[in-house]
């Protein structure tokens, strides 16, 4: 069939940085194509640079086998080109008729309202999908919100759907019914589809052809139906090895090491984000929480990390009263990796030497009585580096110069080095590559079989059910569900996490 | 590294002095005065002579301390502009509890060390009020430390005028004046033919402590946690109350000595002189040395200096008294334009891509995403 976009041998480089090396790649008019490839692959570079965000070094896009000059976003949506971000574009306070009249543009002075409705519901008359046109949008959920987005591009006659990573935020069931829909369409030779994606399971659904990026290389790819998610893995990893999946050790439950009572607590605009979570978690058990994200689970991680107060309810560690003060989680050795540790548990313009010391810096040896011992500190640091394989170009560069996967590193380093009891993790391997998440995971397993308990709060289901021995879904501030890993059922549990139960 | 640093630190101020004096000449040359002779006279009076080095340490004294006022606090990532009001408040603490104490026959030393104390916790008390209402009530500590200041400084003309006031000082009220014993003396100097009082020796050591307390101990590490992400430093359960409580404390408690050395070794009684804005100029000193307290040696000699100089300036070129306040003015500005348009130009980021691009590529290579 005639492709509909075509991308031929596009090269990007940042300084010194290849990061896309003369890629090219064809979908298919009425196609569902996926891009895949582990983070920093150069699958946004290359759709950036498709979009006219960036100025490729060398290369050409063709649309319907002919050349376009694609300078700037605005130039892509005129060659019918729209774009679907990961995060939600559309203004929360207005409704879905605003947004969508807004994306048209509007006229000077006076908006004939009337008009702009009649257009839209003869636009969405024509549409496999419909979403509440007056409703705000904050007031959609995030199924709902991302139909939204789509009908937006449409609205503004994109032909050619571009989606970074369309269903990160949504329930596996809202992802499987917009993914449907899009193919659905796709068929209808309604539009093209091109989805940035690193599910495997979504691909091999719900995609016609892949193409798999490595270091900004085009490595393989071609009809879905000819390859299997292993194949595609190893198209991705390349010759890289990644760890064993460590071991599972022998369950041995120990004792109950974290308790949480009724626990109640707002979030950081006020309203009501824990509305009674009860749990425990024992020694030698990795208990998950799965939700969808906004669901109360930040929250939760905040008030375990000290960064939130509780409103009600009581924490417990290990028999005793526990209000995340310095001293206890000394003596409880508790260890957190939080998410976006760049925000929530480093300090940026302190050095990589000195993030690594936060929990150590007022004890011997970095300490003798009130004085820092630098020297210490640094050599500390050194071998937390070494052994945690941090990238970095000194122990005194500013940690927030490192990149994503190091910084996170980094705080892994600090967090795990010494011995752990309790350790509460949110989102651990969230936008790391496949050997940083394999490493991840291996030392939360490691933590789990040498006894320790471990809290284990992510968006992504998979995570759970590989590591977790214990499921648990939050939906709404509230714990709704239970299951053990091993009696797990994944629709169960979306159901749950979608909030029917 | 460590040199780099340092320079790419000082680049904005030496930028901001740079541009503050192209607009000074222009403003000059706007009114009619020649920029070089202006200029000429600036560092006359300012580092010209012994006499001229005498009034520039004089008047850098105060501000070593006075700077710290904002220095401190800023290392918590507060915004405290009140230095004025602990400098009053000092001032006049140090003058109560040095005509009350002189009345008992106490040592002259043991007397000095009472005033100096009592108008460190004056000091101390305002600006920690302050911080403790950021901290427990979300009340802006810039705006708050700001009308505590204008407080204080009525508090001081009330009493002033009201329960101290010395009867025979009449249309100029004022406190009584303290006895010579209780005067702070001058700083031995040897054959220099400069008379400086030890409160200057009292602002030097107070940098010095400072920047030790806060490079070198787990307590200023502690702050810096606070100052760079509260997030994080509650996460290591750092006590963030007492930590803001203790620095803003400290802060004042520095100006709050300079008002007790002002009373102790310029004026020798407090009266309305005593806010002369060594407070308000304390900000620019610690805004120029980008909140270093090591810094604010230099910068508060190179203030001090531009102060001492004002004179001089009016005198011989006829210009009018508020001269010195535009320089002033100028380079506040300059420094808060250069500090905004830092995040955007990236000199110093441009720099390094040329130099290393091998530690670019690594850094590159794990960025994730693009």
């Amino acid at each position: 069939m005639e492709p509909a976009l075509e991308v031929v041998g596009m090269s990007k480089r940042f300084g010194g940085f290849a990061a896309l090396d003369a890629v090219s790649l064809r979908v298919a008019a009425g196609g569902v194509h996926a891009l895949i490839g582990e983070n920093g692959a150069g699958k946004s570079t290359l759709v950036k640079c498709i979009m006219g965000y960036y100025r490729a070094d060398a290369g050409a896009v063709l649309l319907a086998g002919r050349e376009v000059e694609i300078r700037n976003p605005r130039e892509a949506h005129r060659a019918g080109i729209g774009m679907v971000y990961q995060h939600f574009t559309l203004v929360p306070a207005m409704s879905v008729l605003e947004n969508l009249a807004l994306a048209r543009g509007l006229p000077r002075g006076r908006i004939d309202w009337r008009g702009e409705r009649a257009r839209l519901a003869g636009f969405l008359a024509t549409m496999p999908f419909a979403v509440p046109l007056e409703r705000p949008v904050a007031a959609l959920s995030a199924g709902e919100r991302q139909k939204a987005e789509i009908l937006k591009q449409l609205y503004l006659d994109a032909r050619i759907l571009i989606l970074d990573e369309p269903t990160s935020v949504l329930t596996p069931q809202e992802a499987d019914e917009i993914l449907t829909l899009l193919r659905a369409m796709a068929r209808a030779g309604q539009i093209t589809v091109m989805m940035i994606t690193h599910k495997f399971r979504e691909v091999l659904a719900f995609a016609d052809t892949v193409s798999v990026l490595r270091r900004g290389r085009l490595v393989g790819g071609g009809a879905v139906a000819s390859l299997d998610a292993d194949a595609m893995a190893a198209l991705m990893i390349g010759e890289q090895s990644v760890a064993a999946s460590a071991a599972r050790g022998t369950d041995a439950r120990g004792t109950v090491r974290l308790v949480l009572d009724d626990l109640t607590a707002t979030d950081a605009a006020g309203a009501p984000a824990l509305r009674g979570v009860s749990l425990s978690v024992h020694g030698g058990e990795i208990v998950g929480i799965a939700g969808v994200s906004g669901n109360g689970q930040s929250t939760l991680v905040e008030v375990l990390a000290g960064q939130r107060r509780a409103r009600g309810g009581r924490m417990t560690v290990q028999g005793e009263a526990f209000h995340a003060s310095r001293r206890e989680v000394m003596r409880h050795r508790i260890a957190l990796l939080p998410e976006e540790p760049l925000r929530n548990a480093c300090v940026a313009a302190m050095s990589v030497a000195e993030n690594m010391a936060f929990r150590v810096f007022d004890r011997p040896p970095m300490a003798r009585g009130p004085l820092l011992r630098r020297g210490q500190i640094r050599a500390a640091a050194e071998r937390l580096i070494a052994r945690y394989n941090v990238r970095t170009s000194s122990p005194m560069a500013p940690i927030g110069t490192l990149s994503g996967g190091n910084v996170q590193r980094a705080v892994l380093a600090r967090e795990l080095g010494g011995a752990v009891d309790l350790l509460i993790a949110a989102n651990p391997v969230f936008g790391l590559d496949f050997v940083a998440v394999a490493d991840i995971h291996a030392q939360i397993l490691a933590a789990r079989n040498r006894g320790a308990a471990v809290l284990l709060v992510s968006e992504d289901l998979d995570e759970l059910l590989e590591l977790a021995d214990r499921i648990l879904v939050m939906s709404e501030g509230r714990i709704t569900f239970e299951t053990t890993a091993a009696e797990a059922d994944r629709r169960l549990i979306g159901r749950h996490m979608a909030g029917h139960h | 590294m460590r040199l780099a640093r340092g320079i790419e630190a000082a680049l904005p101020p030496v930028l901001a002095l740079l541009a503050t004096a192209v607009l000074f000449a222009a403003f000059l040359g706007l009114s009619g005065t020649d920029p070089r002779a202006a200029y000429g006279l600036i560092w006359l009076g300012a580092f010209g002579t012994a006499f001229s080095w005498q009034n520039t340490l004089l008047r850098a004294a105060p501000l070593l301390l006075t700077g710290l006022c904002t220095a401190l606090p800023a290392q918590l990532g507060l915004v405290i502009i009140g230095g004025e009001g602990a400098f009053v408040l000092g001032a006049l603490a140090a003058a109560a509890v040095g005509l009350k104490l002189a009345a008992t026959g106490m040592a002259p030393v043991g007397i000095d060390g009472a005033m100096a104390l009592a108008a460190m916790a004056a000091g101390g008390v305002v600006i920690a009020l302050s911080g403790a209402l950021r901290h427990w009530r979300g009340v802006n500590e810039t705006i708050s430390s700001l009308l505590l200041a204008y407080i204080a400084i009525a508090v001081m003309n009330q009493l002033v005028e009201g329960v101290l006031r010395d009867p025979a000082s009449l249309n100029k009220p004022s406190t009584r004046a303290l006895p010579d014993a209780l005067m702070l003396g001058a700083i031995p100097t040897g054959s220099l033919p400069i008379s400086v009082h030890v409160g200057l020796l009292f602002g030097l050591i107070a940098c010095l402590l400072a920047y030790g307390l806060i490079f070198h101990t787990t307590f200023g590490f502690a702050t810096r946690m606070v100052g760079g992400n509260l997030r994080a430093a509650r996460m290591a359960g750092l006590p963030v109350g007492r930590l803001i409580l203790i620095v803003t404390a400290l802060g004042g408690a520095a100006a709050g000595l300079a008002g007790m050395v002002e009373v102790a070794a310029v004026q020798g009684a407090a009266s309305a002189d005593i806010a002369a804005g060594y407070g308000f100029t304390g900000i620019l000193v610690a805004f120029l040395a980008r909140q270093n307290p090591l810094a604010i040696i230099p910068v508060a000699v190179l203030l001090g200096g531009i102060d001492a100089s004002g004179g001089l300036l009016e005198q011989r070129l006829d210009l009018p008294d508020a001269t010195i306040q535009v320089l002033r003015g100028l380079l506040f500005l300059s420094l808060l334009t250069v500090e905004a348009l830092q995040g955007r130009l990236r000199l110093a980021e441009l720099l390094r891509w040329r130099r290393a691009p091998a530690v670019a590529q690594a850094v590159n290579a794990t960025v994730s995403g693009p």
